[in-house]
C-alpha cells in the first residue's frame, strides 16, 4: 500500500503544478491558468492578424498596414495587459515571500547535500529536535517554514504541489513556507543542476492529520533502542557507521543520511526508489548501480549472509 | 539640409557623373583587391571571403551542437536508458548550450554583419579587415579545439552557466571546467573585436548621404548588437577571469566559507547572459525586417518605430538579468523590479512583430522560402514571447524555473527569434555570395520539416515542465508519466533534424561561392545596396543615396554604379581604400587606406588560440611561448599600419577632394580606441561591482582598508601619468623620441603607483584571505595587465620613432597609445581610491 501511494505521489499526472494542495501553491495555479489561457488568446489574435495580413481583403489590410496598428497591437495592448499582470504578480509575490513568523507554524531546516537532503526539525528557539533525511513530515493545515541551506553546491528545493521552488545556496539561509491542506504523500525534487546524479535527487513530503503527526513526533522523540543483532555488529564493523548514524547505537557518522528510522521511510536513494526489502538489499550491495555517482561506495564483495544480516537490521529500524 | 562637417550637400548633385571613365580602372581595382593564391590564401582579409568562412564555421557549430541535442533526445526517449552515461550526458548538455550560444549564435550573427554590412553600406570593406580575419581565425581554431574536448572526455560538465561552487576546484577538480573558462576566453576576444569593427563600420563607412535615418534596418540592428556586446561581454570576461583565478590560485571570489559569494557569479554571468539573448535576437530581427520588406516588395512599415524598439530592447535588456535568479531568495522589491523590466522588454518585441505584420499587409503576398521562414519565425517567436511573459511573473517562475517549461520557452524564443530568421537569411542572401540560388522547392520541404519538427519537439516540453520534470537531467524514473511527452519530443527533434539535413543537401547541390563575380543576383528583388552589381572590391563606385531603398527609388543606379559614375570609381592611391564618412549624415570626410592580406593576423590568431588551449591543458611553457608569439605577431602586423601615403589629398570623384590621412577624434582609429576603452571600463566597473557586492553581503570577512589620505602619493602618480601621456601628442611635432619617452614615463608612473598601492594592501591582506582581499588584488592585477600593454605600446612607439616611421606632426599611433595609457592611469586611480573607500 505504501509503495502504491508513493507511486501515485510521484506520478506527473495530473501535472502537479496545476494540481495544487495548499495555500502557497493554489494561487499560483490560478495565475498559471490565467496566463496559459491568456497566452493562447493572444497567440490566436496574432495568428488572426497574420492571416488577415496575408489573405485579408484590401480594407482590412489597409487598417493593419500602418503605424496605428503597430501602436495598438504592439504597444497599447501589451502595456495594458502587462500592467494588470504585473500588479497581480507583485501582490502575489510579496504575499508568498513574506517571512515574518506565523503563530503556531513549524520550523524545519533542510540542507541540500550532493545528492540527498539532511532534515532537522527545530523547536521554537531553533534547536534541533528530530534529525532525519530525504523525507519531510508535516501536519496538515499548519504552515511550515523551511530554512534552506546547502552543504556543498547550489541545490533547489521544489515540491510542485505545495509551492514554488527556492534555491539552497552555500553561505545563505533561504526561507520557504509551505502548507498541505490534505493528508498524503507529495513528491519533491532538486531543481538546480548540482552535478553527477542531479537527476536522481528527489524527496517526499508526508502530510499527516494533526493526530497522526503528534503520534509520529512522539515516536521520533522517544529514545531509540535497537536490539543487539548480527546486522547491527556488521553495520558497525563493515564501515557503514563511519558515514551513517543509527540512534541509540555506536553508529554516529554524519557524512550520509541518518538511518535511525530507515525502515519507516517511503523511499530509498533520496526519493527515487520504493523502500522494500529487495531494493534495500540491492542498495546496500551496490548503490552505484541504482544511483550512479552517489557518494556511497558499492559493497559488492559483501558476503551474502552479511548482506542479509545488515538488510534485516535496516529493516528493523522502524 | 544643414551640414554636419561643412561638406556642401549640393556637391551630391554632381552624381551620377556624365563623362566616360578612362580604361583600366576596373582592372586596377581587380588587381588591388584580388585574393592571394596557394597557401597564402589563408591570409585573405577581404570581408567577402572572411564573412563566408565565418558564417560557414558558425553553421558547422550549429550542426555539431544539433547533433549533441539529438544524442540527448535519444537518451531521454524513454526512462532509465543507458545510451549516454551520466557523466557523458552532463558534458553533452553543457556543450550543447555553450556551443549553441558562444560558438554558433553570436559568431553567426557577427559573421552575417561582417559579410553583409560592407555591401549594404557600399563600403569596400569593414574598416579593420585584418581585425576581422584575426577574430575569425581565433574563433575557428579555438572553437574546434574546444569542441574536440568532448572526444577525449574532458569537456566541461557544469552547465553552460557554470555556477560555482559546483565549478570550483573543490567540486570540479578536473580540467574540464578550465576548458570552458579559457575556451570561452578567445570567443570573448573575437566577439569584442567584431563589435569594434561593426560599430566603427556602421558609423563611419556608410555610402555618402546615407544618414542614420536612411540606414538599412539591419545596420541599425548590428549597431545596437555591437553596442550591447561591448557592455555585456565585459561582465562574462571578468567572471570567467575571476573563476579561473579562483581555481588556479585559490583566490576566494565565490567561496562563501571565505568571504566570497557564489551569487556574485550569478549576477556577473546573467548581466551578460540575458542581454546575450537579445544580442542574438536583434540582428536576426534586423534580417527579418529586411527580408519581410523585400519579399513583400513594400517599404518596411514603422521603420522609425522599429529603430526605437531595438534601442529600447538594448536598454531594457540590461535590467532583466536577475529574472534568472528569482529563486535565490531576493527580497520581493528586487524580484518586482526585474519582473517589471522583463515584462517591459516584451513591448518592443511586440512593436517589431506588428511592424512585420503591417508590412506583410501592405505588401504583395509571397510564399517564397524566405517568406515562409519569416512567417514561421513570427509564430514561433510570439509563442516563446508569451511563455516569456509567463515566466516573468515571479510566482509562476517559482514553479517553472529550472523545469522543462523553461527548456521549451527558450527554444521557442531562440529558434523563432534567431534560427528561423537565419534560415530565411540563408535563402535570401545566398544569391549574393553564390553562383546559384538555393532551391525553392527543397526550401519549402525544409521549412515544413523544421517548423513541424520544432513544434513536435518543444511543445510537449511545456507539459513535461508542468508535470514536474526538472532540467538538466540525464534520465528520469518510469513512474512519473514523463515517458510520453519525452518520446514525442525525441520524435520531433528528428523531424527538425531531417529538415536541417535536407538544407545541408540543398547547400551541397546549389551553394557555389562566388566572391569575385557572377553571383546569382537579386532573386527576391531587394532594394538595398548589397544588391548592386559587385565584385571583390565591392561596387565599382560608391553611390550617393537618397532613400532607404535606393534600388527601388533611384532608377539606373545599378548601371551608374557599375559604370563608375559615383564616388571612388578607381583606386585613387593604388592601394585598397574606402571612404570614411561622418557618423550622422554620412558626409565624405577622408579616404581610408586599408590594409591588404597579411600572414600576421593569422599567426596572431593561431597563437592566441594556442595560448588559451595550452593554459587549459597546463602546458605552461608552450602557453607562455604562444602568448609571446601572439604578441610579437600582433606588433609585427601593426608595424605596417598607420603609414600615410604620399598623396596628401585625392579626388574621390567629380572633383571632390578629401585628405588621405586624418588624426584625432575624427579618425576611425580613435573611434575604435574609444570603443575599446568602453570595454575596459566595463570590465573595471564589473570588478568594482564585485567588490561592493561582497562588501554588502560578506561584512564578517571585511577588514578596514588602508586610509584614503595615505593614498595621496598613489593618486598623484596616476594623475602625473595621465598628464605625461597626453603631453606626448603635442610634443610629437618637435621630437618623436620625446613623445615616446613621455609615454614611457607615463606607464612607469602609473605602474609605480600601483606597485606602491599594492605595498599598502600586502601589509594587511594576502589574496587568498577573503573575498575582499581577492577582489582588491584582482583590481590591482587588472591594472597591472593594462600597464604591461601600455609598456608594449610605449616601446612600440619608441621603435617606430627610432625607425623614423611615425607620421608627424600628428600620428594615430601616438594618439592611440596616449589614449590607452591615460585610460589605464585613470582606471588605476579610480581603483585605488574606491578600494580604500570600500570599508
Amino acid at each position: 500500500m505504501n509503495a502504491d501511494r508513493l507511486a501515485r505521489a510521484l506520478s506527473g499526472w495530473p501535472p502537479p503544478v496545476l494540481d495544487p494542495a495548499g495555500p502557497y501553491s493554489e494561487p499560483v495555479t490560478r495565475l498559471a491558468w490565467a496566463l496559459l489561457l491568456g497566452g493562447f488568446g493572444v497567440l490566436a489574435v496574432v495568428i488572426a492578424a497574420l492571416a488577415i495580413a496575408i489573405w485579408g481583403g484590401p480594407a482590412l489590410k489597409r487598417r493593419l498596414g500602418g503605424d496605428r496598428a503597430i501602436w495598438i497591437g504592439g504597444f497599447a495592448f501589451p502595456v495594458i495587459v502587462l500592467t494588470a499582470l504585473l500588479i497581480w504578480g507583485l501582490t502575489l509575490t510579496s504575499r508568498l515571500s513574506a517571512t515574518d513568523p506565523i503563530a503556531g507554524e513549524m520550523r524545519v531546516q533542510v540542507t541540500g547535500e550532493m545528492w540527498w537532503w539532511r532534515v532537522a526539525y527545530l523547536d521554537e528557539s531553533g534547536r534541533e529536535r528530530i534529525r532525519d533525511a530525504n523525507e519531510l513530515h508535516i501536519p496538515v493545515g499548519r504552515p511550515v517554514m523551511i530554512e534552506l541551506a546547502s552543504a556543498d553546491v547550489v541545490h533547489s528545493f521544489w515540491i510542485p504541489r505545495l509551492g514554488g521552488k527556492m534555491d539552497m545556496i552555500p553561505g545563505r539561509t533561504n526561507r520557504l513556507r509551505i502548507q498541505a491542506d490534505a493528508p498524503g504523500v507529495y513528491a519533491g525534487q532538486c531543481a538546480e543542476y548540482c552535478g553527477g546524479p542531479h537527476a536522481l535527487m528527489g524527496f517526499v513530503v508526508i502530510a499527516h492529520t494533526p493526530a497522526d503527526f503528534v503520534r509520529w513526533q512522539a515516536g521520533r522523540t522517544a529514545p531509540a533502542r535497537p536490539p543487539e543483532s548480527a546486522g547491527r555488529r556488521l553495520f558497525e564493523q563493515r564501515g557503514c557507521a563511519a558515514c551513517h548514524t543509527v540512534g541509540g547505537t555506536a553508529a554516529n557518522g554524519l557524512a550520509g543520511p541518518d538511518l535511525s528510522h530507515i525502515a519507516s521511510r517511503r523511499s530509498l536513494g533520496a526519493g527515487i526508489l520504493p523502500n522494500d526489502r529487495p531494493t534495500l538489499s540491492r542498495w546496500i550491495a551496490d548503490s552505484q548501480a541504482l544511483k550512479p555517482g552517489n557518494r556511497m561506495p558499492a559493497y559488492r564483495q559483501l558476503p551474502a549472509d552479511e548482506l542479509r544480516a545488515i538488510t534485516d537490521y535496516m529493516g528493523s529500524l522502524k | 539640409m544643414k551640414s554636419e562637417t561643412g561638406f556642401d550637400h549640393a556637391l551630391y548633385d554632381r552624381f551620377p557623373t556624365k563623362e566616360a571613365r578612362p580604361n583600366g580602372e576596373v582592372e586596377e581595382l581587380e588587381r588591388i583587391w584580388c585574393a592571394p593564391r596557394g597557401w597564402q590564401y589563408l591570409t585573405v582579409v577581404n570581408n567577402n571571403y572572411v564573412g563566408v568562412y565565418y558564417l560557414g564555421t558558425a553553421f558547422l557549430f550549429f550542426l555539431l551542437a544539433g547533433a549533441l541535442a539529438l544524442l540527448m533526445r535519444v537518451q531521454l526517449a524513454a526512462p532509465l536508458l543507458e545510451i549516454l552515461p551520466q557523466g557523458t550526458y552532463n558534458q553533452v548538455f553543457t556543450m550543447h548550450g555553450t556551443v549553441m550560444m558562444f560558438l554558433f549564435a553570436v559568431p553567426a550573427v557577427e559573421a552575417a554583419g561582417v559579410l553583409l554590412l560592407p555591401q549594404m553600406l557600399a563600403a569596400r570593406d569593414l574598416p579593420f579587415p585584418r581585425l576581422s580575419a584575426y577574430a575569425f581565425w581565433a574563433y575557428a581554431v579555438g572553437g574546434l579545439c574546444f569542441f574536440a574536448s568532448l572526444f577525449i572526455g574532458l569537456a566541461p560538465d557544469g552547465g553552460w552557466f557554470m555556477y560555482p561552487p559546483l565549478t570550483s576546484k573543490a567540486y570540479s577538480p578536473g580540467i574540464n571546467t578550465d576548458f570552458w573558462l579559457l575556451g570561452i576566453g578567445f570567443i570573448e576576444i573575437s566577439a569584442i573585436a567584431g563589435a569594434i569593427e561593426i560599430i566603427v563600420g556602421v558609423l563611419r563607412t556608410r555610402a555618402p548621404n546615407m544618414s542614420l535615418d536612411r540606414m538599412p534596418i539591419f545596420a541599425w540592428a548590428m549597431l545596437v548588437f555591437a553596442g550591447m556586446i561591448i557592455i555585456a561581454f565585459p561582465s562574462v570576461i571578468l567572471a570567467t577571469l575571476l573563476l579561473e583565478i579562483e581555481r588556479a590560485f585559490n583566490w576566494p571570489f565565490f567561496d562563501a566559507t571565505r568571504g566570497g559569494d557564489p551569487v556574485l557569479w550569478q549576477h556577473l554571468f546573467w548581466f551578460f547572459g540575458h542581454p546575450e539573448v537579445y544580442i542574438i535576437f536583434l540582428p536576426a530581427a534586423g534580417m527579418l525586417s529586411m527580408i519581410v520588406a523585400s519579399v513583400s516588395r513594400a517599404e518596411l512599415v514603422g521603420y522609425r518605430l522599429i529603430v526605437l524598439a531595438m534601442l529600447a530592447t538594448g536598454f531594457i535588456s540590461f535590467g532583466v538579468w536577475a529574472h534568472h535568479m528569482f529563486a535565490i531568495g531576493m527580497p520581493p522589491m528586487s524580484n518586482g523590479f526585474f519582473s517589471a523590466a522583463s515584462m517591459a522588454v516584451s513591448v518592443p518585441a511586440g512593436i517589431q512583430v506588428f511592424s512585420w505584420i503591417a508590412t506583410i499587409a501592405v505588401g504583395r503576398r509571397s510564399f517564397s522560402t524566405p517568406a515562409l521562414f519569416v512567417i514561421g519565425s513570427l509564430l514561433v517567436f510570439v509563442t516563446g514571447g508569451l511563455t516569456g511573459v509567463m515566466v516573468a511573473m515571479v510566482p509562476f517562475d517559482w514553479q517553472a524555473h529550472d523545469s522543462y517549461f523553461i527548456v521549451a520557452h527558450l527554444h521557442y524564443v531562440l529558434i523563432g527569434g534567431m534560427v528561423f530568421p537565419l534560415f530565411a537569411a540563408f535563402y535570401y542572401w545566398i544569391p549574393m555570395v553564390s553562383k546559384r540560388a538555393l532551391s525553392e522547392r527543397l526550401g519549402r520541404w525544409i521549412f515544413a520539416l523544421m517548423f513541424i519538427g520544432m513544434n513536435i519537439a518543444f511543445m510537449p516540453m511545456h507539459l513535461a515542465g508542468l508535470m514536474g520534470m526538472p532540467r538538466r537531467v540525464y534520465t528520469y524514473l518510469p513512474d512519473r508519466g514523463w515517458d510520453l511527452p519525452n518520446l514525442i519530443s525525441t520524435f520531433g527533434a528528428f523531424v527538425l533534424a531531417a529538415g536541417v539535413l535536407l538544407f545541408v543537401i540543398d547547400l551541397i547541390r546549389n551553394f557555389r561561392p562566388a566572391p569575385a563575380e557572377g553571383n546569382a543576383g537579386n532573386v527576391y528583388g531587394g532594394g538595398t545596396l548589397e544588391w548592386l552589381p559587385s565584385a571583390l572590391y565591392s561596387t565599382r563606385s560608391i553611390p550617393v543615396i537618397h532613400s532607404r531603398e535606393p534600388l527601388w527609388d533611384q532608377p539606373g543606379i545599378c548601371d551608374d554604379v557599375a559604370a563608375g559614375r559615383y564616388f571612388l570609381p578607381r583606386s585613387a592611391t593604388g592601394k585598397r581604400e574606402t571612404i570614411v564618412t561622418s557618423p550622422l549624415l554620412a558626409e565624405p570626410q577622408y579616404l581610408q587606406i586599408m590594409p591588404g592580406p597579411s600572414v600576421w593576423p593569422f599567426a596572431a590568431a593561431i597563437f592566441t588560440a594556442g595560448f588559451f588551449l595550452a593554459l587549459t591543458v597546463q602546458a605552461y611553457v608552450f602557453g607562455v611561448a604562444s602568448g609571446v608569439f601572439a604578441t610579437l605577431a600582433t606588433l609585427r602586423w601593426l608595424w605596417e599600419t598607420d603609414r600615410p601615403v604620399k598623396e596628401k589629398s585625392v579626388d574621390i570623384g567629380a572633383g571632390i577632394r578629401v585628405p588621405t590621412y586624418v588624426t584625432g577624434p575624427s579618425s576611425h582609429g580613435w573611434w575604435a580606441m574609444i570603443v575599446l576603452i568602453v570595454v575596459m571600463g566595463m570590465i573595471f566597473l564589473m570588478a568594482i561591482f564585485s567588490l561592493l557586492y561582497l562588501m554588502g553581503n560578506q561584512r564578517d570577512y571585511w577588514v578596514e582598508p588602508p586610509d584614503v589620505a595615505d593614498g595621496v602619493a598613489v593618486y598623484a602618480l596616476h594623475v602625473t601619468a595621465i598628464a605625461s601621456a597626453m603631453l606626448s601628442r603635442p610634443v610629437l611635432g618637435r621630437s618623436a623620441a620625446g613623445a615616446a619617452l613621455l609615454l614611457g614615463a607615463a606607464v612607469v608612473s602609473t605602474g609605480w603607483a600601483s606597485w606602491t598601492d599594492w605595498g599598502g594592501w600586502r601589509a594587511i591582506l594576502a589574496p587568498q584571505d577573503s573575498g575582499q582581499a581577492a577582489t582588491v588584488h584582482a583590481l590591482l592585477a587588472l591594472h597591472a595587465a593594462l600597464v604591461a600593454i601600455g609598456l608594449l605600446m610605449a616601446g612600440f612607439v619608441g621603435a617606430k620613432a627610432a625607425a623614423g616611421a611615425l607620421a608627424r606632426p600628428r600620428s594615430n599611433t601616438v594618439d592611440l597609445a596616449a589614449l590607452f595609457i591615460s585610460y589605464a592611469a585613470l582606471q588605476g586611480f579610480a581603483g585605488s581610491l574606491i578600494a580604500r573607500l570600500a570599508g
